[in-house]
């Protein structure tokens, strides 16, 4: 059994291990190791269409997180106190439906509403779908914290507002913001949803990559993978440890 | 709990903006989109007005009449269908030793294996695509070394890139964590002594495995297998980048109809198929799944 767990390791990291050491490949074909040289990022920094992408991409990244925490978070507080029917089908139903159909639906109910698609159509949609993950997060956190804590507070004469800022927010905040991570992740790193609302002009690095690989395959494809990869890694980690819960929750 | 009854517009101010939103930005997309596929596709792509020139409205079945008519949709259908199931075959062949290791190694180094196996599935979707465009390349090492192998038998060099060989290994690469996921959450719950009474009676390893550890596990198993056949079911990506021109999936052709031949009220139709299909099988692996929940936990 160590066996088979070694192979199904392997299986999953060798195929991003050779795109990070071809990144550092002193050769343009992806086949056999030439030299080391970090000439592929030099031409990534001075390629101006992928800068474009990365900008948009932590744009986007930026206010989806922002919004999202802030909607999410209600979403998370609200299905934990109250008995509500339509809230949980609303947040749960993104995550569990193939992601095209949110795609498409929203492609047309932009183009329906002469919505011009750019950054902020595809900021619109990655907040709908980083709510539920968001929301998911926090009722966990919520779940597991002392209801007591605040019913002192509430003898305590505090309004429900006072005792949620001043004690449920504090408590919770670990799961707020590895959810803010969360949705962080997921949106610079949507290519689906982002593909379909994105319209003809606006290029994200996900989207970047893909007429890259679809055309023309350069290795610095394999250099911005890299540090993508990277920047991924160091968010989930964070978000790993404010909130071991992530774990086991995220694709529920 | 807070005072019931005299806080109801704290309930609506803490869930009103989520819902709002997701009102606004899902559900009434989603209806839209389902009202679009009884609606006639527009001359220069779109929809054509919803009141026709005779001032009727105009609303059709054409675009389902069109999906009964010929065989091709269906078969696109059935080949995802296919691919979805096989994906999910053998997601839950490599991870059940997977997840079974993590879930008998020592507790402090749980999380830490757990994290390993989810690591790769937060780096960008489109780069895990892009890595097995390098391995499956044809000047890679593995199609020369699987050609030279042939050629001894003097069997003609076959391509693994732009094949279902390639999509299929690439939808499971994609897919496993989801399944090694529910599947440790339910091992790491079983009991250990029954296990050890197994042995005590006598049952060999394969014996404890098939009639303790499997059954008890099945919930966990289609919780996975629901986690993993419906994304892979509505995926475009995968065989549009890694497969031949016969690799085409549903999710390609969805794909099609609304950028390409931009027949808006199709693209619906395939989509609403699509979605009843994931949604269905899914609501079936989970009904079967507490079914088998229900019956693990009478034995």
């Amino acid at each position: 059994m160590w066996a088979a767990a070694i192979v199904a390791y392997l299986f999953l990291y060798l195929p991003l291990a050779i795109v990070v050491a071809y990144s550092f490949n002193d050769s343009r074909l992806n086949a056999e190791w030439v030299g080391f040289t970090f000439d592929w990022y030099r031409k990534l920094a001075q390629n101006e269409e992928m800068i474009t992408a990365a900008v948009n991409s932590l744009a986007i990244a930026l206010a989806a997180s922002v919004v999202s925490t802030a909607l999410g978070t209600m979403a998370g507080v609200a299905m934990h106190r109250y008995r509500l029917r339509l809230l949980p089908v609303l947040v749960l139903t993104p995550i569990a439906i193939p992601e095209i159909l949110m795609g498409v639906a929203l492609l047309i109910f932009f183009v329906m509403l002469n919505f011009t698609l750019g950054l902020v159509s595809v900021a619109i949609a990655h907040i709908a779908f980083c709510i539920g993950f968001v929301a998911i997060v926090v009722r966990a956190r919520l779940a597991g914290m002392d209801e007591s804590l605040v019913e002192a507070a509430r003898d305590c004469g505090a309004t429900p507002w006072q005792a949620f800022r001043r004690v449920t927010l504090p408590l919770i905040m670990p799961g707020v913001i590895a959810g803010a991570l969360m949705a962080f992740t997921l949106s610079i790193d949507d290519f689906v949803i982002t593909f379909f609302t994105a319209g003809a002009g606006t290029v994200t690095l996900p989207l970047q990559i893909y007429s890259m690989i679809k055309i023309a395959v350069t290795p610095e494809v394999n250099a911005v993978s890299t540090l993508l990869m990277l920047l991924t890694l160091v968010l989930i980690v964070v978000a790993a440890r404010l909130s071991p819960s992530l774990l086991r929750t995220e694709s529920d | 709990m807070a005072a019931r009854g005299r806080v109801d517009w704290g309930k609506w101010a803490v869930s009103g903006p989520p819902l709002a939103y997701l009102l606004f930005f899902f559900a009434i997309p989603t209806l839209i989109m389902l009202a679009a596929s009884f609606r006639t596709p527009g001359d220069f792509g779109g929809l054509a007005p919803l009141v026709g020139a005779d001032g009727r409205l105009d609303l059709n079945l054409e675009s389902y009449a069109r999906l009964a008519e010929s065989t091709v949709y269906l078969e696109v259908f059935l080949k995802s269908v296919a691919y979805a199931l096989v994906t999910t075959i053998a997601c839950l062949l490599l991870a059940y030793p997977l997840a079974t290791l993590i879930a008998q190694s020592p507790r402090k180094y749980r999380d830490l294996l757990l994290l390993l196996v989810i690591l790769p599935f937060w780096s960008n979707f489109l780069i895990r695509i892009y890595a097995w465009m390098i391995i499956l390349g044809p000047n890679a090492a593995l199609a020369r070394g699987v050609n030279a192998v042939l050629a001894l038998f003097g069997a003609e060099p076959v391509p693994l890139l732009f094949s279902a060989f390639a999509v299929l290994v690439c939808l499971v690469y994609v897919h496993l964590p989801f399944m090694v996921l529910p599947l440790y959450a339910n091992l790491e719950k079983h009991d250990r002594a029954l296990l050890d009474a197994a042995q005590d009676l006598g049952a060999s390893g394969w014996q404890r495995f098939w009639r303790i550890t499997f059954p008890l596990s099945l919930p966990g198993v289609y919780a996975g297998a629901a986690l993993v056949f419906i994304p892979a079911l509505g995926i475009f990506a995968i065989p549009d980048i890694l497969g031949g021109p016969n690799d085409s999936l549903i999710g390609n052709l969805i794909k099609q109809q609304f950028l390409e031949s931009r027949d808006w009220p199709f693209g619906s139709v395939l989509s609403i198929v699509l979605t009843a299909a994931a949604l269905g099988l899914a609501g079936l692996a989970a009904w079967v799944g507490r079914r088998g929940g229900r019956g693990s936990s009478r034995a």
